[in-house]
């Protein structure tokens, strides 16, 4: 049998104000996959990663990360497994430096000083911004930005990466350079994004939200190719996938 | 007005680039810069409200400092009377309120009120001085970990730091507020409306309010439980407790000696 790293089963949630978010969202993750949350603005792919780091707890159903059913009890334990990535690096980083950024995390896990420094040049060094490591986050650019917020949740040595719109706001140039570094990443992830060319770059397998509901779960290629689903979800071919305007138009 | 918001703005920012700097002022532990701070504010703000003279010797403190640290001067005046109108406010009836003759310069009579205003201002300007130098200097962040290991409460520093992490934000906000509002509202000099402006005002602060909850969420999630640690080897050498226990001495020696009339009863008894 295979080990199930996040499963989440019956999942509803509505908001105090009774806004209905999610309405029954099931599915399971393997270790290691690669999984993108896809759907229209509203659709509840947020309000369902803030359910998998115990932010948010289910009006009904579970959340289960590796070992442990999320409770009020194993939520520390759940939050060092999954790392988050928000979407405004500026919510991310509240630290007056990068280097107490990225220190913050394992601080309070409880690790020794000499190893929390160790742990930071590691993560820094893994995203490349080594140099910025006594500068203020609020006077880097979007880009390095991102790069520190993935940095800050990587110094806690988590199994699962959870990112939202990690793509957002960047010159495609970093774009491209932050698709390849997450992709040297061996983590399970679980990216929420509308950058469906990302999603078919990174991940091998799509979930697709519509109206709080999982409307399809499958290989990115098959979904991204089921016209009638993208357009019932509000969504539309990667741009990849859709002709090319030159070709086409001597065509 | 916008212009002068974006000013600002930068203003706070270069402040923290002057603290970036590399001499041995900008070295020394921020524990004693900050001490010495207090002690040279205090000594300053317990002289009579009529002394002027012997304020003027605490001069040589800014000045070694701007010297030492290698730091713009006119930028830092420039920031210091930006902050002025406010004293003068507080001080500016004093000469209407107090009009006993204190001093007879020739013809010229000088009113207790003007003495004091003169002297107001005086200890507005090293005060303020003082405390901007020890920013340009250490660095906002700096100073509140100095707070913290010299028994502050974490409630308190906390908050100040936090406070000047998203200063920088909430500006940045307030600005982009602002130019939309002026790019659609035809009104000369694109003034704002009470009514428009009470609006924004709420707009932002429900955006405050979003944005700290997102925060928070994101504290959470990197295993926060209510204290902040921060790593951050501080060493209290021999150089720090020199200049510690320098100035203090210093200003100590100012306040209870009158050093400028020691001065000029020696300048006198030389030349006579």
């Amino acid at each position: 049998m295979s080990h199930h790293i996040v499963e989440v089963k019956d999942l509803k949630f509505h908001y105090p104000d009774r806004t209905p978010a999610l309405s029954g969202v099931s599915f399971k993750i393997r270790h290691g996959e690669s999984v993108a949350i896809v759907g229209a603005n509203g659709a509840g792919k947020s309000t369902l990663l803030l359910h998998l780091n115990g932010y948010l707890s289910p009006v009904e159903g579970q959340v289960r990360i590796g070992d442990y059913q999320l409770t009020p009890e194993t939520v520390r334990e759940v939050r060092r497994t999954v790392g988050m990535v928000f979407q405004d690096p500026d919510d991310q980083l509240f630290m007056s430096t990068v280097f107490d950024d990225v220190a913050f995390g394992p601080l309070n896990l409880g690790f020794t000083p000499e190893d929390v420094s160790a742990r930071v040049e590691q993560a820094l060094a893994t995203v490349g911004v080594s140099h910025l490591r006594d500068r203020p986050p609020y006077r880097l650019s979007t880009g390095q930005k991102r790069r520190v917020a993935i940095a800050s949740v990587l110094s806690m040595s988590p199994d699962i990466l959870v990112m939202d719109e990690p793509s957002a706001g960047l010159d495609p140039r970093a774009r491209s350079q932050l698709i390849e570094l997450l992709r040297s990443f061996q983590h399970t992830k679980i990216i929420a994004t509308h950058d469906l060319d990302m999603v078919v770059d990174l991940c091998e397998r799509t979930i697709v939200m519509h109206d709080g509901q999982i409307s399809a779960d499958g290989p990115t290629m098959e979904i991204f190719s089921d016209e009638t689903l993208l357009a019932a979800s509000c969504l539309e071919k990667p741009l990849r996938m859709q002709g090319c305007p030159v070709c086409s138009c001597k065509g | 007005m916008s212009r002068k918001i974006d000013q600002a703005f930068y203003d706070i920012g270069h402040l923290d680039t002057l603290a970036a700097g590399d001499t041995p002022l900008h070295r020394l532990d921020p524990r004693a810069k900050l001490l010495t701070t207090v002690v040279f504010i205090l000594t300053v703000v317990s002289f009579g409200k009529y002394e002027i003279g012997r304020l003027l010797p605490f001069f040589l403190y800014p000045a070694v400092l701007i010297g030492l640290g290698e730091l713009p001067l006119t930028f830092l005046l420039k920031k210091v009377l930006l902050v002025s109108p406010f004293v003068i406010f507080i001080g500016i009836f004093n000469p209407w309120l107090d009009r006993e003759v204190m001093l007879q310069l020739g013809p010229l009579a000088i009113s207790g009120g003007w003495i004091s205003f003169i002297s107001l201002l005086l200890r507005f300007t090293l005060t303020i001085g003082a405390a901007l130098l020890l920013i340009a200097t250490t660095g906002f962040a700096a100073i509140c970990m100095a707070l913290e290991k010299l028994g502050a409460p974490q409630v308190f520093t906390v908050q100040l730091l936090l406070l000047y992490r998203y200063i920088f934000v909430l500006i940045g906000e307030s600005i982009r507020m602002m130019r939309a509002h002026s790019l659609r509202s035809f009104s000369a000099k694109g003034r704002i409306t009470y009514r428009v402006f009470l609006q924004m005002l709420g707009n932002l602060l429900l955006r405050t309010i979003d944005r700290a909850q997102r925060i928070h969420m994101a504290m959470l999630s990197r295993a926060f439980t209510g204290e902040l640690k921060i790593v951050r080897q501080f060493r209290f050498g021999y150089k720090e407790i020199c200049f510690l226990v320098g100035f203090s001495a210093l200003f100590i020696l100012l306040r209870c000696t009158d050093v400028t009339a020691l001065l000029g009863h020696l300048v006198l008894e030389i030349s006579r």
